[in-house]
């Protein structure tokens, strides 16, 4: 005696998700920039610059990681390319920044640094916007966008499926990665951009220019994970849900899922982009090794560990890997690689559902 | 130092015959000292007439071991003073100049002294000798090179001798003589005849032997392009070799299973390391036997790797079939700390695979195409694990069971076949393959802890393209991708090349997503 339930339509958030997400927000938004620029250096409550821009990277890691649970967790497609999408958008700010340094580099030239020493005298065609801010931002969700669309329609429309899509993906990111470690590409082959001096025109390595960068950072991450769950509550997310189930029954029922995917696919890679953008001034250097295959696997893992088809999953994974990641590479470094992979085997054995899956399965058998 | 004792005791030898006529003092002096011009006209007037004592004097001068005091030219060696004309010792002087060779008088040197080397009784020497010439050969020593061209007995070096006549030729002042070397070089296959037809090209001045000199320059370049183009298909074929092997162990584990391994490089990096420690093995302990230890190598590390292979599937794999993403991130993970183990134990720089003596060397097919030994072995190799995978798939008892768990699994439970140890087998024999693989591997390129890294997105490429459970498919994958790659390195580099390749593997994937060799019927769509 089974009655048919339809889904009604949830909200994009419940009353505490919101009262947690504000407090989030306040978090980034205020309380983190006073712990840092306001308490006193010598203080138990402190934030040190070194953990302001190891939280900020973690954030830009954050927003790929929710991007590719949109496209894996909600989709079922696993990307390995992910990498390329991160680095196209970190590129098209790295442009803008290389343009700003201006004549401040060792050459004294006009010219960013590299072009000098590989003696170019003016600058290649795919330059020719880097110098103007608006045109960077626009470049920077476009790029990792189209490249995104023209691969995926080509990819979708055949019913590239599964794991050969994965595998044609990190063929694509090496690809990528052997190209941009070209001179002749014009984007500083191996060494890609560094040492960076400002941005609008302001010097890029203050506090205050530190702080904006992380607030920025945070803000577009709470937007996206609203944007996402936005996303997947509405009738577009339960179709992608459903490709992900049945893909078959899906199409039997009428609905073409190429269009779905693409979309999905797109978005998935701008906001990639939008992370890297992000994620370049913060560190202060882009170069090709970002696009390595492993970096892109990476992305995954990140997923996985805190939690598939979870919005919250990915970010707390991102936060979890990233965190340990930045502490044992410093204390243990020769067992970094073997906690990893044993992360990679122990997720896939035994948390199918991550981190976020446990807890909710603790708190269920305790209820 | 002993190595120049020996040369001078050579060169003493090689001019017992010959009724050449003995280095004077005046000689010495003029070449030992003054203006380089006149230094060279010197030094090329006495090669043409040399002996056994100019030879000793030219390596002497070579090696900054003539000294000039005054009027006197003598030679310092071992703190004692020699007269290069008598050979006797003399005392050394308080006061003494070095002599200044400048890079122009020392190319003069070495060239004097390669010609006079054709007279060597070693025929590598002289071999080694008609090489320098080749490219820097001139009138000068045109004498000596006939006088050794009338003496080899020895039909192939005469040849190449000839071709340095020739270009020597070619430099000369008579027109006539350089319309003859003209016609005698149109039959060379050497790359560098190339560089000389040209370099006399741009000096020529006589319009018939101009065109002459053009005539050659087609035929050498249209028998250098043969050379070009069987060396690119030969380099094509071994890296389809290579990346063969490479594919063979994943067209089991990924073509007939179904798992994607991501570990499978570094299944193969344990089979280099394996055979890394059978070399160690047999350097301490059979040193005499060490040109063998490759035979033995072999099947440890197709053990090394099977076994591995079996205890992976075993303790991960076995738990995620049928999740092949899933699969995937396991094995990556795997593929991470079998890299960190490796760096654990043997460090993180390569460390030093040798080819045994029997296969350094190659055979010489065209002038400039020659064709490694290693490279012909690994290819022979491949031949053979192919054969052995098709034997072992199409014919055996085990190939059978693999064959029907892979395309009914619960009628081949049903039949009685432990499907879950078939399983454990066929993954092993996979494996086993990759470190077959990483032995070959071992012989060409480095061994490190990255090893398996550059191989994997290339193995996969050729199982996809290949079409998935297909032998057949993976060979021609295989070849037709190393060859292709090879091809377009010709014109483009080795980086756009790889990179033509993955976008050309991406685009023929849209068109057949099921590779070269779609499976038909039912499990095309599983």
């Amino acid at each position: 005696m089974s009655t048919l339930v339809l889904p009604s339509k949830s909200p994009v958030l419940s009353g505490k998700g919101w009262s947690a997400f504000i407090a989030a927000s306040i978090l980034v938004c205020a309380v983190a920039p006073a712990l840092n620029l306001l308490v006193p250096k010598d203080s138990l409550f402190h934030m040190s610059d070194y953990a302001v821009a190891l939280v900020g990277k973690i954030m830009c890691y954050a927003i790929c990681a929710l991007a590719m649970d949109l496209i894996w967790g909600y989709t079922g497609i696993l990307s390995l390319g992910h990498g390329v999408f991160f680095a196209l958008g970190g590129y098209a700010m790295g442009m803008y920044l290389m343009r700003q340094i201006g004549t401040d580099g060792n050459y004294k030239s006009n010219l960013p640094d590299f072009m000098v020493f590989l003696d170019w005298k003016t600058l290649p065609w795919h330059w020719t916007l880097s110098d103007s801010f608006v045109a960077t931002l626009f470049l920077v969700v476009a790029v990792p966008g189209l490249v995104a669309f023209v691969f995926g329609y080509f990819a979708f429309r055949s019913r590239i499926k599964g794991v050969y899509f994965s595998i044609i993906t990190q063929a694509m990111t090496f690809a990528a990665m052997l190209l941009f470690f070209r001179n002749e590409t014009g984007f500083g082959g191996n060494n890609g951009f560094t040492d960076f001096k400002r941005i609008l025109a302001i010097p890029i390595a203050t506090p205050g220019m530190r702080m904006t960068l992380f607030v920025l950072t945070g803000v577009t991450l709470l937007a996206f994970f609203l944007l996402a769950r936005w996303l997947v509550n509405s009738k577009f997310g339960r179709v992608l849900q459903a490709v992900r189930d049945a893909e078959t029954r899906v199409m039997f029922s009428g609905y073409n899922p190429i269009g779905y995917k693409l979309t999905i696919w797109t978005i998935s890679a701008m906001m990639c982009g939008v992370a890297g953008a992000l994620y370049v001034p913060q560190v202060g250097i882009i170069n090709p090794s970002e696009m390595s295959p492993a970096n892109s696997i990476e992305i995954a893992i990140w997923a996985a560990v805190g939690g598939r088809a979870t919005l919250i999953g990915p970010i707390v994974g991102a936060f979890i890997v990233n965190g340990a990641k930045s502490w044992l590479t410093v204390a243990y470094p020769e067992f970094w690689l073997y906690f990893l992979g044993a992360l990679f085997i122990g997720v896939t054995l035994f948390l199918p559902n991550g981190v976020v899956g446990l807890v909710k399965k603790l708190k269920g058998n305790k209820a | 130092m002993l190595g120049h004792l020996i040369r001078l005791t050579a060169f003493a030898i090689l001019f017992i015959a010959g009724n050449a006529h003995a280095l004077g003092a005046d000689e010495a002096k003029a070449i030992a000292s003054g203006e380089a011009d006149a230094r060279i006209e010197a030094l090329n007037k006495a090669v043409a007439t040399a002996d056994d004592k100019t030879a000793a004097f030219l390596q002497a001068l070579s090696d900054d071991a003539v000294k000039v005091a005054g009027d006197h030219v003598l030679v310092i060696k071992d703190g004692k003073g020699y007269d290069p004309v008598s050979g006797a010792e003399v005392p050394v002087p308080d006061v003494f100049e070095d002599v200044m060779n400048n890079n122009r008088m020392r190319g003069e040197l070495d060239s004097a002294l390669a010609a006079l080397k054709l007279f060597s009784k070693d025929e590598k020497t002289r071999i080694a000798a008609i090489k320098q010439l080749q490219s820097d050969a001139d009138e000068s020593k045109l004498p000596l090179i006939e006088k050794a061209f009338a003496a080899e007995q020895n039909a192939q070096i005469k040849e190449q001798l000839g071709l340095v006549r020739a270009a020597a030729l070619l430099n000369s002042a008579d027109k006539a003589k350089r319309l003859e070397a003209a016609q005698l070089l149109s039959t060379s296959t050497q790359a560098n005849t190339k560089t000389v037809l040209l370099a006399r090209l741009a000096l020529e001045t006589e319009p018939d032997v101009k065109s002459a000199l053009q005539n050659t320059l087609r035929q050498v370049e249209a028998s250098l392009a043969w050379g070009d183009r069987l060396g690119a298909i030969f380099s094509g074929i071994s890296l389809g070799s290579i990346l063969l092997l490479v594919a063979l162990g994943l067209a089991i584990t990924y073509g007939l299973m179904g798992v994607i391994n991501m570990a499978h490089g570094e299944l193969m990096m344990i089979g280099a390391y394996a055979t890394y420690v059978v070399q160690g093995l047999f350097q301490k302990y059979l040193p005499g036997a060490f040109d063998w230890y490759l035979l033995a190598a072999v099947p440890v590390a197709f053990l090394a790797s099977a076994l591995m292979g079996a205890a992976l599937e075993r303790s991960v794999i076995r738990f995620l079939y049928g999740r092949p993403l899933e699969t995937l991130l396991a094995t990556w993970g795997i593929s991470l700390m079998l890299q960190q183990l490796v760096r654990s134990f043997f460090g993180a720089q390569n460390v030093g695979v040798e080819n045994p003596s029997w296969m350094s060397g190659g055979v010489q097919v065209l002038g400039n195409l020659s064709l490694p030994f290693n490279r012909l072995v690994i290819i022979g190799f491949a031949i053979f694990v192919l054969l052995a995978v098709a034997w072992l798939i199409g014919r055996t008892r085990l190939g059978l069971f693999v064959r029907g768990v892979t395309q009914n699994r619960p009628i081949a439970a049903c039949m009685g076949v432990n499907t879950a140890r078939i399983d454990t087998y066929a993954f092993a024999l996979g494996s086993g393959i990759a470190g077959l693989a990483g032995c070959a591997l071992s012989q060409v390129g480095n061994v490190g802890p990255d090893l398996g890294q550059g191989y994997i997105v290339d193995s996969f490429m050729v199982v996809v393209l290949g079409g998935v459970g297909q032998l057949a498919g993976t060979v021609y994958a295989a070849m037709g991708l190393g060859i292709l790659n090879k091809f377009l390195e010709g014109w483009t580099g080795a980086v756009l090349a790889k990179i033509a390749v993955l976008v050309f593997i991406i685009v023929f994937i849209q068109k057949r997503p099921q590779g070269i060799f779609a499976m038909k019927g039912r499990s095309a769509e599983a």
